[in-house]
């Protein structure tokens, strides 16, 4: 079965979610060929196992993002079954190249089986759709759905020239809101919400972020009370969709909402002064302590390891 | 210059679904509201069109429930109303892009503004797939988007941040969260809402015929329930956590 994947990238290297998405393609056995557009990451992309090919797509439409022009540019290169990252991204052009290919898309699958068999979230989580889809057709794949195999590969890559017309020019590219890592790339992630009393308290999530590696991340009260804390940093209904594998909500109190777009993590930690609060419902490990309390011996404990 | 505006109703974010004979069971959901996502919006529509003197048209597809959400919009200023009228709501998206493209080029609209995804079926496909049907650009993750000489500028999360982009007619707008909520109706609002006919169309009044949708539903199921968590007392608890995150989750 060929599979045609879009390769996901960060700046100017390939998003962990493309490896996960060959994964993807190999365990429901398919022979995945990647798409670099722009050609980004194609040299990276080669060395991922059970790649078959690289197809580097060159162009000057890819210089920035214009999700039409990318679509048309990409949909003559794919074969079968195209796969993208479920990122805002990746599924609008995915949702494009369906229209274009006239093929049924599937988006954001979190379990995929030979047959096509694929599991995915709805109404925010609340419940499982499972269906069923032969090729050709498109899956968006969640990330952190699928191990990324290893990287012994060495595909061929060949460059293609695209062109396409491009109908949206950034003015101005805004300063990023801040060059911490984002949720939706990070594997662990600390998200502070309106129990932290005043945005600069985040200064503390931010220190335990440090030290293992993790993004910071945000309730919506958080972001609509405080300026500082960006609409970007924010997870749920409204704001972004994370699964990572460990997930630390601080004084936070676990609104539907704001589950909606946490409570697939695996594991979830919860510290808030109310042993009442509703996060303690999906939290793996609950801490009933305010967070001036527990977040320096989190700190100190996370530095020790 | 005519814009469209797309909505969708969708179980309440609040509302609790429940899962009989194997399929969600809608009959039981509590609530019906506007998609989050749709109400940003109708919000940036209705500033297009006070700044530009443009006629706002507001659209669904679903079933017969579903015209509240178009008495909604009327209610804080939608011109006027189109329901496309399909009974089975968990209609292939392929078949629900078709039926909106095809209204909106019924009324001549050159920008269409929509919900970067559903709440229901959380996908995303509808926006992006509609404006490649007409030929559209179609920008994402919008937050903001007012009229400028010839085009639009809008405010958009770019894969690599934040970016102010200018574009051309014809073009959609998917919505992310917007920089202001929606307003709230007034009360005049609220009775000429009343009054506003809503237009409802069918398939075959749209000149659509439906494709059999490739994508068979197996089953719907409530997620796998977690085994319930350890709770512990007091700041002192925060080792143990930690060395359970590294004994037993492994995650650290
Ligand atoms: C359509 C819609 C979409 C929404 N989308 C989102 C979304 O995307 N994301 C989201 O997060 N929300 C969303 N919400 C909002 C959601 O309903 C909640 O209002 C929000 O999540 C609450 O944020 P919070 O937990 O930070 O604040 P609160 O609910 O105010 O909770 C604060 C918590 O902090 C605890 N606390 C206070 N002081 C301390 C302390 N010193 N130490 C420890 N704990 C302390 C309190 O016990 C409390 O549990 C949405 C709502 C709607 C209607």
């Amino acid at each position: 079965m060929e599979v045609t994947i879009i390769a996901e990238t960060t700046g100017d290297s390939l998003h962990p979610i493309t490896a996960q998405l060959v994964g993807a393609a190999c365990s429901m056995g398919g022979t995945p060929t990647v798409v670099c557009p722009g050609g980004i990451g194609s040299g990276e992309a080669s060395s991922i196992s059970g790649v078959n090919k690289i197809i580097s797509a060159e162009g000057e439409c890819f210089d920035s993002f214009d999700s039409r022009a990318w679509a048309n540019a990409i949909s003559p290169l794919c074969e079968g079954v195209v796969m993208s990252s479920s990122s805002a991204h990746g599924r609008e052009v995915l949702a494009q190249i369906a229209a274009i290919r006239q093929i049924p898309v599937i988006q954001d699958a979190t379990g995929l089986e030979g047959g096509i068999r694929i599991t995915r979230p709805i109404y925010s989580g609340k419940a499982i759709e499972t269906s069923v889809v032969s090729p050709p057709c498109a899956i968006s794949v969640r990330q952190n759905s699928f191990e990324s195999p290893g990287n012994d590969g060495d595909a061929e890559i060949s460059t293609v020239n695209s062109s396409s017309d491009v109908g949206v020019s950034v003015r101005e590219a805004l300063a990023k809101a801040n060059e911490k890592l984002d949720v939706s790339e990070a594997d662990i992630i600390i998200s502070g919400g309106r129990g932290m009393g005043e945005p600069s308290n985040f200064s503390h999530l931010y220190e335990i972020a440090d030290v293992v590696g993790a993004a910071v991340g945000a309730s919506r009260a958080a972001v609509d009370t405080w300026d500082e804390i960006p609409h970007g940093m924010q997870v749920g209904q409204t704001g972004k969709t994370v699964n990572p594998s460990l997930y630390i909500a601080v004084g936070i109190s676990g609104a539907i909402q704001h589950l909606a777009g946490m409570r697939s993590s695996k594991y979830i930690v919860a510290i808030n002064k109310d042993p009442d609060a509703p996060i303690f419902g999906v939290a793996d490990y609950g801490i009933v302590s305010t967070w001036e309390e527990a977040l320096p011996i989190l700190k100190d404990e996370l530095a020790k390891l | 210059m005519t814009i469209a505006v797309l909505l969708k109703q969708v179980p309440d974010t609040t509302a609790r679904i429940t899962i009989s004979g194997g399929v969600v069971d809608e009959a039981a959901v509590g609530k019906w509201s506007m998609s989050p996502y749709d109400e940003y919006a109708l919000e940036y529509a209705l500033q297009l069109k006070e700044s530009g003197g443009a006629d706002l048209i507001a659209i669904t597809c679903g079933p017969a429930r579903a015209s509240k959400i178009l008495t909604d919009a009327a209610a804080v200023g939608a011109d006027s109303l189109i329901h496309v009228l399909t009974e089975d709501s968990g209609m292939d998206s392929s078949n629900v892009q078709s039926l909106l493209a095809a209204a909106i080029g019924r009324v001549g609209a050159d920008v269409v503004l929509c919900g970067k995804q559903a709440a229901d079926t959380n996908a995303g496909s509808t926006g992006p797939g509609v404006a490649s049907i007409l030929g559209f650009t179609c920008v994402g993750m919008v937050s903001e988007v007012s009229t400028d000489a010839d085009g639009f500028i809008a405010m958009r999360m770019g894969p690599s941040g934040n970016e102010k982009v200018s574009v051309s007619k014809p073009c959609l707008f998917a919505f992310d969260k917007g920089s202001m909520e929606m307003r709230r109706p007034n009360v005049r609002g609220i009775m000429m809402a009343k009054k506003k006919a809503v237009e409802t169309l069918t398939p075959s009044d749209l000149g659509v015929s439906l494709i059999d949708s490739r994508v068979s539903l197996e089953s719907h199921s409530a997620p796998a329930e977690k085994p319930p968590g350890q709770k512990f007392e007091g700041a002192s608890s925060v080792p143990t956590v930690v060395s359970k995150l590294r004994d037993e989750a492994n995650v650290i």
